[in-house]
């Protein structure tokens, strides 16, 4: 029995491991780009960049996940009623329900890259005016500054906030059931419907408690290795 | 030849006017210290030559190339001003060495990069890459730090770390160097060696701009003071005028409130 729940347990870890890195993958560049947006000297780009990080902040992950999820096909469903040779129209159509993996991992990717883009945001600016004036002086261009000189010190302030909220983006994967991704924890679950059986829900504990456990040592040795200096 | 000349040179940030029409000019190898009370503009003023501000007004030329000029709009030529401030090195009061390189990093990063655009840089890149090394341990040396090339910055004093960063802009080979009260930062014990790397520098002609409050040291490194007051220059000579025997009320006014 143990092998049985074993195996069935890995295979919903596996969904589990897939949307964190994919997550990860498209989160962690596109909330750089979004902080970027949030502090563009461009008012109108910087507002609604802000705008919209306090929108998907400010609500459910769940919500959002339920929104990505339905909200396509309907949109897709009223286009094809409509009567039109509107080319928009007629694109719109075309649009069927998600896939439900590649739903929760649009809502997931989105949710996170806006954490992600506040914490950037939070780093490089608190890096001091002087760090960029002393690149200006030895006439280094802004991505030069930036890439050879702030970005280290920026990651080094990030570790912490980051090693958090990636952390907290292991467990919400969890939250992918709502709409019917079959991850760890339904597994785990099915066993209680199927077979009667409770542990191995206790059992989907410990994938996560693994699965954190490692996280925790990589950010550790991360901050070990930016030790060497202070900023 | 004057190396430096700033002409009505005026700066206002929003509503207030920093600096009022600042003109003086500097010969090749001087040194010129810049004294005055807080706020009176003097970081605005080394700012605004080293392009960190703009100016509002005035014109400024460095070795007979000009780096600003409020009379020219087009913006395709002001990058091209831009581009010969790279003649003027700048020392921080704040030092603003990177924290995660060496110091021996500190002083070849801008040059590797620099490097890059050479076009022999993909042939030769192991000869440029020693060659600027070699360069920084030469300045590193010159400031006397050469057994601390492969310390961070959070490994040395505040003086080490102010000579580092001097090295790191006498590596740019600057036609003029200006320091923003380099030692202001220290603890007084520290101000001696930065003091006297100084003064080795103007023993080797460097032409300096130097804002300090160390009137003593102003007194026998300068060639020139200025002495300046609300955002003008209230008195400009040598620092035997100036500081000696200075004419005008405020000078005195400002000079007695360090004889105390
Ligand atoms: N970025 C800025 N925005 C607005 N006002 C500024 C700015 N920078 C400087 N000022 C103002 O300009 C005036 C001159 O400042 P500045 O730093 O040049 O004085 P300073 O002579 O260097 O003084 P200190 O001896 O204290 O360093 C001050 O009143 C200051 O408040
Ligand atoms: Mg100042």
């Amino acid at each position: 029995m143990f092998l049985t729940v074993t195996k069935a347990l890995l295979e919903g870890f596996g969904t589990t491991v897939e949307l964190f890195l994919l997550t990860l993958v498209f989160a962690l560049p596109l909330g750089l780009i979004v902080s970027f947006g949030s502090m563009s000297k461009i008012k109108p780009i910087k507002w609604l960049v802000r705008t919209f990080v306090w929108i998907i902040r400010g609500t459910p992950l769940m919500l959002q996940l339920i929104i990505v999820f339905y909200v396509p096909g309907f949109i897709g469903m009223w286009a094809r009623e409509q009567e039109t040779t509107n080319m928009f129209i007629q694109f719109l159509a075309s649009w069927k329900v998600m896939d439900r993996f590649v739903a929760a991992l649009v809502a997931f990717a989105i949710n996170y890259a806006c954490y992600f883009s506040e914490i950037y945001r939070g780093g490089i600016e608190s890096i001091s005016k002087g760090q960029y004036e002393a690149c200006s002086v030895l006439g280094m261009s802004k991505p030069q500054a930036f890439f050879h000189v702030v970005l280290l010190q920026v990651i080094k302030r990030i570790i912490p906030p980051m090693s958090n909220e990636i952390i907290t983006l292991v467990k919400d994967t969890s939250l992918a059931r709502m709409i019917s991704v079959y991850e760890v924890i339904w597994s785990g679950e099915a066993f209680i419907k199927s077979e009667g059986l409770l542990w191995p829900l206790f059992y989907t504990g410990a994938f996560f408690l693994v699965g954190c456990g490692i996280l925790t040592i990589i950010f550790n040795r991360i901050e070990k290795k930016l030790s060497y200096f202070s900023v | 030849m004057s190396i430096l000349e700033v002409k009505d040179l005026t700066k206002s940030f929003g509503s207030t006017k920093v600096l009022k029409g600042i003109s003086f000019s500097l010969e090749e190898g001087k040194v010129l210290s810049i004294i005055g009370s807080s706020g009176s503009g003097k970081t605005t003023l080394l700012r605004c030559i080293n392009g960190l501000e703009t100016a509002t007004a005035g014109k400024i030329t460095v070795n007979e190339k000009v780096v600003f000029d409020s009379n020219i709009t087009d913006k395709k030529e002001l990058k091209a001003l831009k581009h010969n401030q790279q003649n003027i090195g700048l020392v921080f009061q704040q030092f603003n060495l990177f924290p995660q390189y060496t110091a021996l990093s500190n002083v070849t990063l801008a040059m590797k990069l620099a490097a890059k655009k050479r076009p022999d840089y993909k042939h030769n890149k192991k000869a440029i890459l020693e060659e600027i090394d070699a360069t920084a341990k030469k300045f590193l040396d010159k400031v006397g730090l050469s057994d601390k090339l492969n310390n961070y910055p959070c490994e040395l004093s505040g003086g080490q770390q102010q000579r580092v960063s001097i090295a790191r802009a006498l590596a740019m080979n600057p036609q003029i160097l200006f320091f923003d009260e380099p030692t202001s930062a220290l603890d007084p014990e520290l101000t001696g060696e930065i003091l006297k790397t100084i003064r080795q520098l103007a023993e080797d002609n460097m032409t300096m701009v130097i804002v300090t409050h160390e009137m003593n040291f102003a007194k026998d490194v300068s060639d020139e003071v200025i002495f300046m007051d609300d955002g003008v220059i209230a008195e400009h000579g040598t620092p035997e005028e100036v500081l000696v025997n200075p004419k005008n009320p405020r000078t005195r006014a400002f000079l007695n409130t360090y004889e105390k």
